[in-house]
């Protein structure tokens, strides 16, 4: 049999003790998930987020102080958000689904989860940049690019779009990262576009080349920051919010390749779900992450491109948005990740 | 005599309860397959699902003889044997199970992954990738091989060494000894350990996901990811929770029916520990390694971000102690459950075997075998339907936890039952006290050891669990793997190294009470 010191006893009964407090106690702490403000405000909507607190607590903040209403935010990953929204259906405690990718929200849509929003939303935003049925918006736009370290490369020399990064001149001085969402994205608008086999030549052609296979965007930064590689395909806003911390010195600067998919605008996107029965305040809400002010903040702190209409991006963002393509694909059809992936391992990059 | 006892009415009903319980997420996929069978059938047995299938066995099958290959040993070298400080390795050899498997990925890319700390350290271009099996292999057994660690050493402690001695008397080697009457005795418990970490491997996400292992688990990922396929992800859930059958049928055949507790009167002879001699330094050298790898490395690196992080400023003390309690909170209360949830369906198997009882203690299984997305949607589906009072509170996430791990209680449990003779319960029926009588006032006091451990082993992976708690937690409520992840989402891994820390010092108590199971027959 198992025997038990009083050592152990004296261990575990403590542990419980402990336990015991913590449940008596202070119950269960939930902390204001907006960011800072601990305004004790009126119930409001509950939003389902598949951006971090960091990405869009201000925002938040700033909608609750002007309606004096508390926002509840569930955090999660957007994919995760989206198959949780679908098994609640009419059931869901949700109003607002904030996306970080296009494919989950155009699925959630697709479950007829999402009600039409109001024409003076939908006119806030730029018709490529929202739903052609109007069940969402883009709030704000993350190019993918080319970031170079300045002291190894100069902008002339690099190609008009990733496809010249194939080039021997390249060979192994390159970083992606085959595993992020954002790339596997941007690849599967690239089959939009020129079809499969050209899209998997590529591919082999940049494994071949020696590309080297990061786990996401950040470490791609860093290593040609470090002088590791000299460029690198990631999304615009990492080097932005670098250079934000680090000052003007810092060696990564980000180049919009201008040929054909050179960049592409990938969306973050909002809707309000069919089920709710605060319309009106979660209206609001999607109404006030389109305000200039949520939009400059957005743009200032993410150095995300803002989607409404009249909002400058930030000066650092020096490519004009309407030079960015948004590939049609990445509206609704990026829901065929799955065959990007069989293609990016058949091509060896995954 | 013990096959034909009745289980008491009481105790049947509850286990059936607990095993209906257990069955929700399944019968979730049930609901959404029915829904489209077609589809379902086509992804089910689609040449897709045979071949990640089949990479899922080998990585499964990889994994488990690697644990025992470690386990085993360091078992034997920290219960029978004069190995130095034994006690002190036997907890540090315990502590690599404190780290969820999506840490260790994240520690093992930065480590060892492309431009990782190795590379940098030897300035080398390129080292040989990390990535797929390798790395998912690598993961998966450091940081669970101390789920058969440490039955094994409860069992090593049991055993009746007057066996040993009598082979030993007659002349036999150590190694011979070791073959031909300790590892027959070892049989069940490595059976049992390895169907735990056959079953943690092949449910877990968070290792596959960042070495980018395309296991059958990732697959039901990416059916959510990418298609946003609720049958497809489905269907691959139930060819899951048929593996799952399959391995418990395998385990329990090895298990099989073999008579563990003694029949001899008296309490153990402690035993004498075999003098390692020269041997010792390889064994400290193997001991070594082991918790230098799955351990003392990690840990470094965290403590190392850690010190970073606290010099940019980015974490208020204030907040860390909020999400441990709210980690806490949960933790202490899904070990409670599970271990009386546990206690009541091993008792049924154990003491009650009949054809209902074995397979409520099968049932039981479900939650553990498949991800926890599935189990959280599956709770979605049906909380939201049946008692929408309960959704996303504290009450439901506990109860998804229990189910979620509810296999890693009962496995403690049925050992510390198994091992117990029945006689002793016969001995107080016969003395004219009832069932329910006895299985108060015998049964669980005889099992607490087991339900300790089990509890013990819940605590933990609650602590560590990160997608049910996203998505079944009350709003707002954040817990230190939550916070963990919302860090590591974005890159802040310096950031993220405090509350990782802080989850691993927690979790470090019921680990130490593990390690120390059974340490000396009081």
């Amino acid at each position: 049999m198992i025997s038990v010191t009083p050592q152990q006893k004296r261990l575990f009964a403590a542990l419980v003790v402990f336990a015991a407090l913590v449940l008596a106690g202070c119950g269960f702490s939930t902390e204001d998930n907006g960011g800072g403000s601990n305004d004790p405000g009126t119930e409001g909507i509950t939003l389902y987020s598949g951006r971090i607190p960091a990405a869009i607590g201000p925002a938040v903040d700033s909608y609750e102080k002007q309606a004096d209403r508390d926002v509840q935010v569930r955090f999660a990953e957007t994919a995760d958000l989206a198959a949780t929204l679908v098994e609640e259906g009419d059931a869901s405690p949700a109003d607002v689904f904030f996306a970080q990718e296009p494919g989950a929200i155009a699925a959630v849509a697709e479950a007829g989860l999402l009600t039409k929003l109001p024409q003076n939303i939908l006119d806030q935003v730029p018709a490529r940049y929202r739903d052609p049925e109007g069940r969402w918006v883009g709030v704000t736009g993350r190019a993918r690019v080319i970031a170079y370290n300045r002291d190894a490369v100069s902008e002339s020399e690099l190609p008009p779009s990733p496809f010249g990064l194939t080039d021997p001149k390249w060979k192994d001085r390159v970083g992606w990262s085959p595993a992020s969402s954002s790339m596997q994205e941007y690849v599967t608008a690239l089959r939009a576009k020129y079809g499969d086999d050209r899209t998997k030549q590529w591919l082999e052609e940049m494994v071949d080349n020696g590309a080297v296979a990061f786990p996401d965007n950040v470490t791609i930064r860093d290593a040609i920051a470090k002088g590791e590689i000299d460029v690198g395909l990631i999304n615009h806003y990492y080097v932005a919010q670098a250079i934000s911390e680090e000052g003007p010195d810092y060696p990564v600067a980000v180049y919009f390749p201008p040929g054909g998919l050179g960049s592409l605008m990938l969306l973050t996107s909002v809707g309000v779900l069919e089920s709710s029965d605060r319309k009106p305040e979660a209206f609001a809400f999607v109404r006030s992450l389109l305000s200039p002010k949520s939009q400059q903040f957005f743009t200032s702190s993410s150095k995300e491109y803002p989607l409404a209409k009249g909002v400058a991006p930030d000066p650092s963002l020096n490519v004009p948005i309407d030079k960015i393509p948004v590939s049609d694909s990445s509206l609704v059809d990026l829901k065929e990740l799955q065959g990007t992936i069989e293609l990016m391992k058949e091509a060896g990059a995954l | 005599m013990a096959a034909a006892r009745r289980a008491p009415l009481g105790l049947l009903a509850a286990g059936a309860l607990i095993g209906a319980a257990a069955v929700l997420p399944a019968a979730y996929l049930v609901v959404v397959i029915a829904g489209d069978l077609s589809a379902a059938l086509e992804t089910a047995l689609s040449s897709r699902a045979l071949e990640t299938l089949l990479r899922t066995a080998a990585l499964t099958a990889a994994v488990v003889v690697s644990s025992v290959a470690i386990a085993l040993p360091i078992g034997w070298l920290t219960v029978r044997t004069d190995l130095p400080a034994r006690r002190l390795w036997a907890v540090l050899c315990t502590l690599p199970l404190v780290i969820p498997s999506y840490v260790g990925a994240y520690l093992l890319v930065a480590a060892l992954g492309p431009n990782g700390m190795l590379q940098e350290a030897l300035g080398v271009d390129r080292l040989p990738s990390i990535y797929g099996f390798t790395g998912a292999w690598l993961v998966l057994t450091l940081f669970t091989y101390p789920l058969v660690l440490i039955p094994l050493r409860a069992t090593l402690r049991r055993i009746d060494p007057q066996l040993e001695d009598a082979a030993r008397a007659m002349g036999r080697g150590p190694l011979e000894v070791f073959r031909t009457v300790i590892l027959p005795q070892l049989w069940p418990v490595l059976a049992a350990g390895s169907l735990l970490v056959a079953l943690f491997t092949i449910s877990d996400f968070g290792a596959v996901s960042i070495l980018r292992f395309q296991s059958f688990t990732a697959e039901i990922y990416v059916a959510y990811q990418s298609s946003f396929d609720r049958v497809a992800a489905a269907a691959l859930g139930a060819v899951l929770v048929v593996s799952m059958l399959v391995l418990l049928l395998a385990s329990s055949r090895v298990r099989g029916a073999r008579r563990v507790h003694r029949l001899g009167p008296g309490t153990l002879r402690p035993t004498q520990p075999y003098k390692l001699g020269r041997w010792r330094w390889p064994a400290l050298a193997f001991c070594s390694l082991i918790v230098l790898v799955a351990f003392i490395l990690p840990v470094g690196v965290l403590i190392y971000w850690a010190s970073k992080g606290i010099s940019t400023g980015s974490t208020s003390l204030n907040t860390i102690a909020a999400l441990g309690g709210n980690s806490l909170l949960i933790a202490v209360w899904a070990a409670a459950v599970g271990a009386i949830a546990a206690l009541i369906v091993a008792a049924l198997a154990v003491r009650y075997p009949s054809r209902v009882t074995r397979v409520i203690e099968r049932l039981a299984h479900a939650g553990y075998a498949l991800p926890g997305i599935l189990v959280a949607l599956g709770l979605v589906f049906f909380a939201t339907r049946a008692v929408p009072a309960l959704y996303q509170t504290i009450a439901l996430l506990v109860f998804a936890m229990t189910i979620h791990y509810l296999p890693l209680a009962v496995g403690p449990i049925a050992s510390s039952l198994v091992q117990l003779s029945p006689r002793i319960e016969e001995a107080a029926r016969g003395m004219g006290r009832g069932p329910a009588e006895v299985f108060r006032t015998i049964t669980i006091p005889l099992a607490r050891g087991g339900m300790m451990a089990g509890a013990a082993l819940v605590f933990l992976h609650a602590m560590k669990e990160l997608t049910v708690t996203l998505i079944l937690s009350p709003i707002g409520f954040k817990t230190l793997a939550t916070d963990i992840w919302t860090q590591t989402t974005y890159g802040f891994y310096e950031a993220s190294a405090i509350p990782a820390l802080v989850l691993l010092a927690v979790a470090a108590i019921p680990v130490y009470l593990l390690s120390e199971q059974g340490a000396a027959p009081s």
